[in-house]
């Protein structure tokens, strides 16, 4: 309960309205940022599953890189098929190091004219450098410092929007309810112009919204103005994401981890996994083919007592692993976990210990997510 | 007599015998408890050093024996109810209760004005 020292973060665009909102601000990827208001993680995260949470994710990294030929480089350190991803569409994505480590994760959209990322705000400044090494000058990389981003999450958030009038810029894209999961465009809210995508990191659907920071609090209040919308801090993004078995940078995933591992396979395109021409291709290729030694599991604890990050993970005596994200699952009830484990004992089922503070916690490997998601395809 | 911690402890002297818990401040600060470890019956517990974990959705957080002493009995209703710690942190959800092996030290803690001072500074 230490006290917290903001002086040296930097304020996100909504700082006043967080403020005004009774948001405990906390150091947090540079910025100053809510890990929760007054109602508290418990009731923001039962909110969100519920009805609508509004996430202020203005920290992360909103990138344009455009220029002639962008997709085929992109493909040269990310192993997504972005010369077959067809414009509105999303692909999940993981910026590789040149021995396969992840250096984040990302979130690739074609907007037609460029490709719009959204990466991790601890690792942006980082992900920048490391590609505007590597490109060939015909290519341009826009930090869009002028955005803020915001995520509507919940089964009410389409209803919101609806109420709200928020409407498709042009006449080929869809309306916002017949948006797909994993798709995004530009939308109008009244003159004020939305970079809208249906995704999330909370297993909801949901809606991730770009807006530029001078229109941000306005979009912001409106959205809040709607009975079905609480504003959510970080603690709730965690446990939301954690319970959607969605893996959080710098936790359970970093450079030491390759993709296969990690269970983000998913993330190399099937054309990927036969021409190769990734960072680390022949590690995570051979991974893939092998199996790698070890692999992120989701444990589920018996009793109250969570486990948290750098617990030990045995099976009998032996140490097979470590969690790397733990914690409680509100909507799950119960105290739980990821870990990477050996290979030999990540079968769902398998029965293992976690150790917190010299005790042993029984613990099941199960599958993830913890909790179903409800995305609308 | 009650008495406080500047880490956000009570402690409810009879004689020699006391209960301990985490103000309402501190449930604040912590949000919502989802488990705690509590020190067992005929632990010794020293002024300052770590007594009882409380686990919050997101983090643990280690509460400190505001004096030293022998614990002789603790709150097993947090087993099942944890969010007793917020709904009654200086009430329902004490923690333990211990003997004191040197009631002395209790003249370096707050009373409640001083404690209402020291939170309102925060």
């Amino acid at each position: 309960m230490a006290d917290v020292d903001l002086s040296d973060c930097k304020l996100l665009p909504l700082d006043a309205l967080h403020r005004r909102l009774g948001g405990r601000m906390v150091p947090f990827a540079g910025y100053a940022m809510p890990v929760q208001y007054p109602t508290g993680v418990m009731a923001e995260h039962l909110w969100t599953r519920e009805r609508a949470g509004l996430f202020d994710v203005s920290h992360m990294g909103q990138l344009l890189l455009e220029g002639e030929g962008a997709a085929d480089w992109l493909e040269t350190v990310a192993p997504g098929d972005f010369k077959a991803l067809p414009a509105g569409k999303i692909r999940y994505s993981l910026l590789l190091a040149p021995d396969g480590g992840v250096l984040d994760d990302l979130m690739v959209t074609n907007t037609g004219r460029a490709l719009y990322m959204v990466v991790n705000g601890a690792t942006k400044h980082e992900d920048i450098a490391y590609m505007a090494g590597l490109m060939p000058g015909s290519l341009k990389l826009t930090h869009m410092t002028d955005h803020a981003l915001l995520a509507l999450q919940g089964p009410e958030a389409v209803a919101v929007l609806e109420r709200l009038g928020v409407v498709p810029e042009l006449p080929d894209v869809p309306a916002v309810g017949a948006m797909k999961f994993m798709t995004g465009g530009p939308y109008l809210w009244g003159s004020v112009r939305l970079g809208l995508s249906r995704s999330g990191y909370t297993g909801e659907d949901g809606y991730e919204i770009s807006v530029h920071a001078s229109d941000a609090e306005r979009f912001a209040e409106a959205l809040l103005a709607d009975a079905a919308v609480k504003p959510i801090g970080l603690g709730a993004r965690d446990s939301l994401r954690l319970e959607a078995g969605l893996p959080l940078y710098g936790h359970d995933l970093s450079p030491e981890i390759e993709p296969v591992e990690a269970g983000l396979a998913f993330a190399i395109s099937k054309r990927r996994k036969v021409e190769g021409g990734f960072p680390g291709a022949e590690r995570i290729l051979t991974a893939l083919l092998d199996g790698p030694a070890r692999k992120r599991v989701g444990l589920k604890l018996e009793g109250r007592q969570p486990a948290r990050e750098g617990a030990d993970v045995f099976a009998g005596a032996d140490k097979v692993g470590v969690v790397t994200s733990g914690g409680f699952g509100p909507s799950v009830g119960a105290p739980i976990a990821m870990a990477y484990v050996d290979s030999a004992r990540a079968a769902d089922g398998t029965a293992l210990e976690i150790e917190v503070r010299g005790k042993r916690l029984p613990a099941t490997v199960v599958p993830m997510p913890f909790h179903q998601k409800n995305y609308v395809r | 007599m009650r008495y406080f911690t500047k880490d956000h402890e009570w402690i409810d002297v009879d004689g020699t015998s006391a209960t301990v818990g985490i103000t309402d401040y501190a449930q604040g600060q912590l949000g919502d408890v989802v488990f705690v470890e509590l020190p067992e019956a005929g632990r010794a517990v020293v002024a300052g050093k770590e007594a009882a974990v409380v686990e919050s959705v997101k983090a643990a957080s280690e509460v400190y024996a505001p004096v030293s002493g022998t614990v002789t009995e603790a709150n097993g209703a947090l087993a099942d109810t944890p969010d007793l710690v917020n709904t009654a942190p200086e009430g329902e959800g004490w923690f333990f209760r211990l003997r004191l092996s040197n009631p002395a030290e209790l003249d370096g803690l707050m009373d409640e004005g001083a404690y209402k001072a020291f939170v309102a500074s925060l």
